[in-house]
């Protein structure tokens, strides 16, 4: 028996539908912190459903976290559905705004790598202009840093949005009644 | 019907079954207190401190199976209710805490006693309400005495704003609740259920662990059924104490740190550990990767979180612990074990319970002694230390739901008010609060309390002088450094206890131990015994944390044999 935990250590986006109320990403976040599962991104957003909204979490940890995460989220009572989604059953999206210093000289070259990356140009000011990039994090991490020697001012990203391909809302539905099992407890005197 | 939200309160708890409240007044919470005379059928028990009414609300939910109440008021009555939430939330107790809050405009503004309660309470209640609307109240509290009762039980907490209180609204009380986001299980899986009947077929050496779960759901004569059937033997921790018999021959004890050294061995041993309503805690196990080596296991338990968080089980089953054990046991078959129940008898006779020091008066005698003279049927409360270890292995309990202790949270200072909710819970039970001479300083207070209700509370302190579990994790594991556990100030708490008019005694001879229970008993309300035991006793065994069983320490000639622990 005992603590065979799996070294499976990956990213996971788990999505959740949770009541549109206040308090309730502090009650989501302090789960996160008390119990030390790290996440690397979070986006929220008002769902389809009146007084519902969609949470997108990235978890970064092994089989056991996620299982942990998923029934955590389940014991807040404001939490309605949590689904794990897998790479290949859902597309995965972020989208950055990123100011970049530009002059008369720099545009052009500018608007170049912006075409090539499908991003557009939204804002031009007389020394900055903003590009909107939409796509996964590779994608936009790649924009960025080719951005980055015109003089990157400022960047705001939305975090990881998913959803599941096909006509199901929320694919499978996490219930995971499975045993895992824990790393050693930190020794308690 | 229109309502004052005060109005509204009263209505709510009487319509939640609610006949008693503990807790202590103060502006934002006052519209509530005086509405209160219109209501007889509340009866409130006034305390000194905030916090010993969430302690009495806990002892009273856990003595009586309904949900306990405490009424505070903002800021610091509040905050003093920070320590009985937390120990509610270990420990799987229904509470509700109704707590005053600042008029609505004037929060967020540091107004005079304001304190963001729901956000301090968040991670310590199973969910708190804010209510910012006088009409939302009966939803709330419906609700809120809903989720501390149902599925795995816990506080709840309701924060109310003085013009909250004072507005009128229309009162409509919901019939049902409406909280799609919240269907604890209660079935457990038939198939699941089929493999653990399969799994209990193949074994040769099972055990039973019961826990907290098994007594919050009843299931006392379903865990006798299948453990008698099959031969399985049966561990209780900590919390499941009581939820079989502690006199019947299948029953073991307690596992664990403070457990019987027998049980940890047979948990060794074990080739099927079956958890139930309980979560494999750290003070259970030890150092995991040493825990049940031999062994697969079966966990029913109603929070799925707990199902897998500490060890790999073999068969998950969430679900009700009674609902669970009762269709679990129309599949497991007759049989006998004889050789599973003579190795661990041998094992029960290669380590017997340590019983003490010949130096002066042995704690442990003083339990056995409170055991003998109340047929193991008292309803005993404790604080947490030493007392509360020799309590847990030496008093054996014949019914389920009579032992009262803060498991989880381990809160010094809950026997005191605990006891005194349990009192108010069951009137007609002796009740034995087993008290540290630390832990009962810190709650002392509500020995007024007590007075002012002729609460029959009979109080063992075993009075060591000290700190008496740090003392020994001291002498244990720090070379004796005896820093800030010992007191040399105690109070004379017979002298205490007389200044507030309840019959106390010293006792400092064992041959004195069992007439001052017999005399305490028989005092028509509270009691006090002051036991001068035995200083320099340790608790024994005493597995080091994050060890396994292999380093138990079974006695002080077994200290030496370890010296390289320290
Ligand atoms: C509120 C609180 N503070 C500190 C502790 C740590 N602690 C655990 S046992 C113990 C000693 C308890 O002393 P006492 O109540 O006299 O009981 P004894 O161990 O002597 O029987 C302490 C300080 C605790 N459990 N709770
Ligand atoms: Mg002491």
């Amino acid at each position: 028996m005992v603590d065979v935990t799996l070294n499976t250590e990956r990213v996971h986006t788990i999505t959740a539908l949770v009541n549109d109320k206040p308090g309730v990403l502090a009650r989501i976040a302090g789960m996160f912190s008390r119990r030390g599962f790290n996440i690397s991104s979070l986006a929220v957003g008002v769902s389809e459903t009146p007084g519902l909204s969609r949470m997108t979490f990235v978890v970064e940890g092994d089989e056991w976290v996620v299982e942990q995460v998923v029934k955590q989220l389940y014991k807040l009572i404001d939490v309605v559905r949590v689904t794990n989604l897998s790479a290949e059953s859902a597309v995965m999206r972020e989208m950055a705004l990123v100011k970049v210093r530009s002059n008369a000289d720099t545009r052009a070259e500018i608007m170049q790598l912006v075409d090539i990356f499908r991003a557009a140009i939204v804002d031009v000011g007389k020394d900055a202009v903003i590009v909107e990039i939409t796509g996964n994090e590779e994608k936009v991490a790649a924009m960025i840093k080719l951005l980055q020697p015109f003089g990157v001012r400022e960047t705001m990203r939305t975090g990881r949005l998913a959803m599941t391909r096909g006509a199901a809302s929320g694919a499978r539905r996490e219930r995971a009644h499975t045993g895992g099992s824990a790393p050693d407890a930190e020794v308690v005197p | 019907m229109q309502l004052t939200g005060a109005q509204m309160v009263c209505e709510c708890l009487i319509r939640e079954g609610v006949d008693l409240l503990f807790g202590l007044p103060g502006g934002a919470i006052l519209p509530l207190y005086q509405t209160l005379p219109e209501y007889p059928k509340l009866r409130h028990v006034l305390v000194r401190h905030e916090q010993n009414a969430g302690h009495a609300a806990d002892g009273y939910a856990r003595a009586s199976g309904k949900v306990g109440v405490a009424v505070a008021t903002s800021g610091p009555g509040a905050t003093n209710l920070v320590t009985p939430l937390a120990t509610a939330m270990m420990d799987s107790t229904p509470i509700v805490a109704v707590t005053g809050q600042v008029p609505r405009a004037a929060i967020g503004r540091d107004a005079f006693q304001e304190t963001d309660t729901t956000g301090i309470t968040m991670p310590i209640t199973k969910h708190n309400y804010l209510v910012m609307d006088t009409k939302d109240i009966p939803r709330v509290m419906k609700e809120a005495f809903h989720i501390a009762r149902t599925g795995r039980p816990g506080p709840a907490l309701v924060d109310l704003p003085r013009d909250v209180l004072t507005e009128t609204a229309e009162f409509d009380y919901p019939e049902h609740v409406n909280l799609p986001s919240y269907k604890p299980t209660l079935e457990g899986h038939g198939q699941m259920i089929k493999r653990a009947a399969q799994l209990i077929r193949e074994s040769e050496r099972p055990l039973l662990l019961l826990g907290h779960g098994a007594l919050i759901s009843g299931a006392f004569d379903e865990a006798r059924e299948i453990a008698e059937r099959a031969q399985i033997p049966v561990i209780t921790t900590l919390l499941g104490i009581g939820a079989f018999p502690g006199d019947h021959v299948l029953s073991l004890g307690m596992p664990g740190m403070h457990g019987q050294a027998h049980n940890n061995w047979a948990i060794d041993r074990a080739d099927l550990i079956i958890g139930v309503g309980m979560r494999f805690d750290d003070r259970v196990t030890g150092r995991l990767s040493a825990f049940a080596p031999n062994a697969r296991v079966i966990h029913v338990d109603i929070d799925p979180a707990e199902v897998g968080k500490n060890v790999r089980v073999t068969v998950p089953i969430v679900g009700d612990a009674k609902r669970v054990l009762h269709a679990l046991a129309m599949q497991v078959d007759k049989v006998s074990r004889p050789d599973w129940i003579a190795e661990i008898d041998a094992l029960r006779d290669e380590h017997p319970l340590y019983p003490g020091g010949s130096g002066g008066l042995r704690p442990q005698r003083v339990i056995q002694e409170i055991c003998e003279a109340t047929d193991g049927r008292a309803i005993v409360v404790t604080g947490v230390g030493q007392h509360q270890m020799w309590a847990a292995q030496r008093y054996v309990f014949k019914e389920p739901d009579l032992w009262i202790t803060s498991g989880g949270l381990g809160t010094m200072g809950f026997e005191v008010p605990a006891a005194m909710g349990a009192a108010f819970a069951q009137p007609n039970r002796p009740v034995w609060s087993i008290a540290g001479d630390g832990g009962f300083q810190m709650t002392m207070s509500e020995l007024a309390t007590i007075v002012e209700h002729n609460t029959p509370v009979k109080f063992a302190i075993l009075n060591n002088g000290n700190l008496g579990l740090v003392r020994q994790l001291q002498d244990l594991f720090y070379g004796g450094g005896r820093v800030a556990s010992g007191y040399t100030g105690n109070p004379d708490f017979v002298k205490l206890a007389e200044a507030y008019g309840i019959w106390a005694r010293r006792v400092t001879e064992e041959s004195e131990v069992r007439a001052a229970i017999e005399e305490a008993a028989a005092v028509d309300g509270p009691a006090l015994i002051d036991f001068r035991v035995e200083p320099e006793e340790n608790v024994y065994p005493h597995v080091p944390a994050g060890e396994s069983v292999f380093e138990t320490i079974e006695s002080p000639a077994g200290r030496e044999a370890l010296a390289w622990l320290t």
